[in-house]
């Protein structure tokens, strides 16, 4: 491994209008991390990622960079080209299409069509429900299962760094530990890294390496998952546990 | 739930709290009334003495004027208060103005107010059938059942053409200035007189009514349907009343335009004057009242300096012929393009600041 | 007997007509919630374009292709220059744009072409046969229309690019994030839908060629979109069709001048029982 890290991000603030939602954010996560992103509703974290992949526009003087190279400002298209997946909120699976036409339109950028169906069965490995439901619409699915779409999605691109937020929303304990559990498998499998915005920080912070808590915008605490954890005027103010 | 995962529709617009502070009384009824009667009756000083200044054709030009800030008006109700779009207001001049012809043609004997009063009538009840069948579509679906309208109607003249006189429509007489003050005015002066004063008429009616309570019921259903429902607005029963409303004046500002001219033709009640009708109002702005004079304003007489240019330059008829479809075109597009914050917010802040006044 | 007959074949062409028309606004629709009032007078340019073409060279045929291309730029222009800056508004504003260039291409069209009637032959003569109660027109209205109905359902259902405009349309943010360029996509559904106007405005516009021609057939075009539901394509095949024969047996027994009304009658009987069409998915509206 490379000493530069994967996902870096430098001062990054944005706005809606006249409101800043992100105040000079930096964070770096190294190859292979899964980093929590943690803090309550309006904290900005669901904006973080989506400024990271391009869906909202970073104000000047912020700097994403990928593996090294600034991406900031690249539109929210070209990400999966530069190895960035993002999952939004709510998964994002498009009700109107099957399941299989979810998946394949994750794995389309990519030319060569054999890794496309390679990739395919791999989803299909890592989330076996899905096989049978392949020709069904999306809408037809459970929360659940909507989230193995989501998330199977991001992965047919082959991603380097996969941005998730908030899978647990809406689902199960249950099924969100299974999702946490995959999630940990497949990075000590592949390598992939992992920013997981959470707002439940128990569940997040079991699988994670380290996180960041925000709070109004800004990073007011980081450190290991271990560390947050054991930090009870942390937990407290910010986590809520 | 599954609509949350769709695209969304296009946002329609989340209008800012109007700061209306509930301190200030209620405008009352009387005072307005007072208020839209002293300026109509100034508007219609201004139209008189107007008319001894120019010469018939222009006058001519000052009635259409009237009838044409009529029909803008009642579209305005319509579209810029109550927020449904309606491409057929065309239909109902059509229905006013054939229902002048026929009355006087077949009962002569009626007085031109019972006649003017009758065509409101008529045109109430089409609007009740229309908007009736119509007050469950939004937007696109509403703006096809009119259409369909628009272009439909004037097809009954057509195919009743025992009655209705076919594509060539009806003719007929229309007493100008009563003979008492012959020598004094001309008959088209006259009509410019009485299409004015019924216009006004119309006009204060509209202004009390959109100021009152069901101005502001239409404007709380253009803002936000559902809320509006859920504040105990009839929603259906007043955008019914709306488009009952804006027929009847359209319907009157057809029976204008036939006591002008004597005449009642299919094809001056095509897709083109519907359509203008609304770029007019567009034009003029959709917030208030003045917005449909300007309209009106713009629609004759940017029409005449249309065919002037082209005259001037020597154009065919053809080109001259549609100059002004062109030009109102262009208009509209400009318009919409270069209100960033889309007509419908520029609307809803301007009626915020009138309420706020 | 037989006229009922030589109506219900007249019906379902001129449906396929409507149809087509219906379908080219229900793929903008789908795409960019705008229902394009403009549709009509683009195809109206397409197809004066392809008279003078077929006038200079006596070419049907390099005219019809003259159309399609024409059609296809026209849209894609519209799009990019106008649609698009104003889309994400108030949906009276794009309502109100399209007309505006409604009126201005209708009001170019007869200032360039004049306002009076052209002569515009279809592609095959009129002698019918006696034996088959469908003329060769008809036939080639039918067999235009099926065919591209057929092209576009296999390019949207089976390619990878069709994929990527249905994602579009459906999502456009989950499509963004798959890496779909979306503003391109939307694009090539407007150039798309406006190819298919332009069609349908060539099988139209036979006999006659005047600049207000299209004004009726959009009105039933508008009216099988919205019979159908705005996006449904395939509702909008089936809502062309029925108002087609529908409106052809209101022609041949009662008037034709009534058939205006009689959609208009058709369109509101059918929106009041389901506002949103016969085939839409049962949206809510949002609160």
């Amino acid at each position: 491994m490379s000493d530069t890290p994967i996902l870096q991000i430098e001062n990054l603030s944005t706005y809606y209008g006249a409101v800043q939602a992100l105040r000079s954010v930096s964070l770096t996560v190294q190859p292979g991390e899964i980093c929590a992103v943690l803090g309550a509703n309006g904290s900005g974290k669901t904006t973080l990622l989506r400024t990271i992949s391009g869906l909202q526009p970073a104000a000047p003087g912020s700097r994403i960079l990928v593996n090294g190279e600034d991406i900031t400002g690249a539109p929210a298209e070209s990400m999966v080209r530069r190895g960035l997946a993002h999952v939004p909120e709510g998964g994002g699976v498009i009700v109107d299409l099957t399941v299989e036409e979810n998946l394949r339109l994750g794995g389309l950028w990519r030319a060569d069509r054999r890794d496309r169906a390679q990739a395919l069965d791999e989803v299909y490995e890592l989330f076996p429900p899905l096989v049978e439901r392949r020709n069904q619409p999306a809408a037809s699915l459970s929360g659940g299962e909507r989230q193995m779409v989501a998330i199977g999605r991001a992965l047919m691109a082959r991603p380097a760094v996969l941005l998730l937020d908030e899978p647990s929303l809406g689902l199960a304990p249950l099924i969100t530990q299974q999702i946490m559990r995959l999630l940990h498998d497949l990075r000590d499998r592949t390598g992939l890294t992992v920013v997981l915005v959470e707002q439940n920080a128990a569940s997040a912070l079991s699988i994670t390496d380290h996180g960041f808590v925000l709070s109004q915008g800004a990073v007011v605490a980081r450190g290991s998952s271990a560390e947050l954890l054991a930090d009870d005027r942390m937990r407290h103010a910010y986590l809520g546990f | 739930m599954t609509s949350s995962l769709r695209r969304d529709d296009p946002p329609t617009d989340v209008v800012a709290p109007k700061a209306a502070p509930s301190t200030r009384p209620r405008p009352r009824i009387r005072p307005v009334l007072l208020t839209h009667l002293a300026a109509a009756l100034l508007a219609l000083l201004g139209v008189v003495a107007l008319t001894f200044l120019v010469g018939p054709i222009e006058q001519l030009r000052i009635a259409k004027v009237g009838y044409l800030m009529l029909a803008i008006a009642g579209l305005q109700l319509l579209v810029g208060a109550s927020g449904q779009i309606s491409l057929g207001h065309g239909a109902f001049m059509f229905i006013g103005a054939y229902a002048t012809a026929l009355t006087v043609l077949h009962a002569p004997m009626v007085p031109l107010a019972a006649i003017m009063v009758l065509t409101v009538v008529v045109g109430c009840l089409a609007g009740i059938v229309v908007g009736a069948a119509t007050a469950r579509l939004h937007g696109p679906y509403l703006a096809g059942a009119t259409l369909a309208l628009a272009v439909g109607l004037p097809a009954l003249a057509l195919y009743f053409s025992d009655i209705l006189g076919g594509s060539n429509g009806l003719l007929f007489k229309m007493r100008g200035a009563p003979p008492e003050l012959a020598g004094l005015v001309t008959d088209n002066q006259w009509k410019a007189w009485v299409i004015w004063f019924t216009v006004l008429v119309a006009l204060v009616v509209l202004a009390t009514l959109s100021r009152g309570r069901l101005g502001r019921r239409l404007r709380a259903i253009r803002d936000d349907e559902a809320a509006a429902a859920m504040a105990g607005i009839p929603v259906g029963r007043t955008k019914v009343t709306a488009f009952v409303i804006s027929a009847g004046c359209g319907s009157l500002a057809g029976a204008c335009e036939a006591y002008l001219l004597g005449t009642a033709t299919p094809s001056s009640f095509s897709l083109a004057l519907s359509l203008s009708l609304l770029a007019a109002l567009v034009l003029g702005g959709l917030g208030s009242l003045w917005g449909a004079f300007w309209g009106a304003l713009a629609l004759v007489y940017l029409e005449l300096a249309g065919k002037e240019l082209a005259d001037l330059l020597g154009l065919s008829s053809s080109v001259a012929d549609n100059v002004p479809l062109v030009f109102f075109g262009t208009l509209l597009i400009v318009i919409v393009m270069a209100w960033p914050m889309g007509i419908h917010g520029a609307l809803s802040r301007l009626s915020g600041v009138v309420r706020r006044r | 007997m037989n006229q009922f007959i030589s109506l219900t074949f007249e019906g379902i062409a001129n449906g396929a007509i409507y149809a087509a028309l219906g379908l080219s606004l229900v793929i903008i629709y789908q795409a960019t919630r705008v229902v394009n009032f403009a549709q009509p007078a683009l195809a109206l340019m397409a197809v004066y374009l392809a008279y003078t073409v077929t006038q200079a060279t006596g070419s049907y045929w390099l005219g019809f292709a003259t159309a399609m291309a024409s059609g296809t730029l026209l849209g894609v222009v519209t799009e990019r220059l106008l649609v698009r800056p104003v889309q994400d508004k108030s949906p009276l504003n794009a309502i109100i744009l399209t007309l505006g260039l409604l009126m201005v291409l209708q009001g170019l069209a007869g200032m360039i072409w004049g306002n009076l009637q052209h002569s515009f032959p279809p592609p095959m003569s009129f002698r019918d046969l006696a034996a088959v109660p469908i003329s060769p027109e008809e036939i080639f209205a039918l067999a235009a229309v099926g065919v591209v109905a057929t092209v576009l359902f296999l390019l949207y259902r089976f390619t990878p690019l069709g994929l990527r405009m249905r994602a579009a349309a459906f999502h456009a943010e989950s499509a963004r994030l798959s890496g779909v360029r979306v503003g391109l996509m939307l694009t090539l559904g407007w150039g798309i839908a406006s190819a298919i106007g332009a069609l349908a405005g060539m099988l139209a516009v036979p006999p006659l060629l005047s600049p207000t021609v299209l004004d009726a057939v959009f009105v039933y075009g508008i009216a099988a979109a919205v019979l159908g539901g705005l996006d449904n394509p395939f509702g909008a095949l089936a809502g062309g069709l029925v108002l087609g024969v529908g409106l052809s047996y209101v022609s041949g027994y009662v008037g034709s001048e009534l058939t205006t009304l009689a959609a208009l009658a058709i369109l509101i009987a059918v929106l009041s029982l389901r506002p949103a069409g016969l085939f839409s998915r049962a949206t809510v509206r949002k609160v």
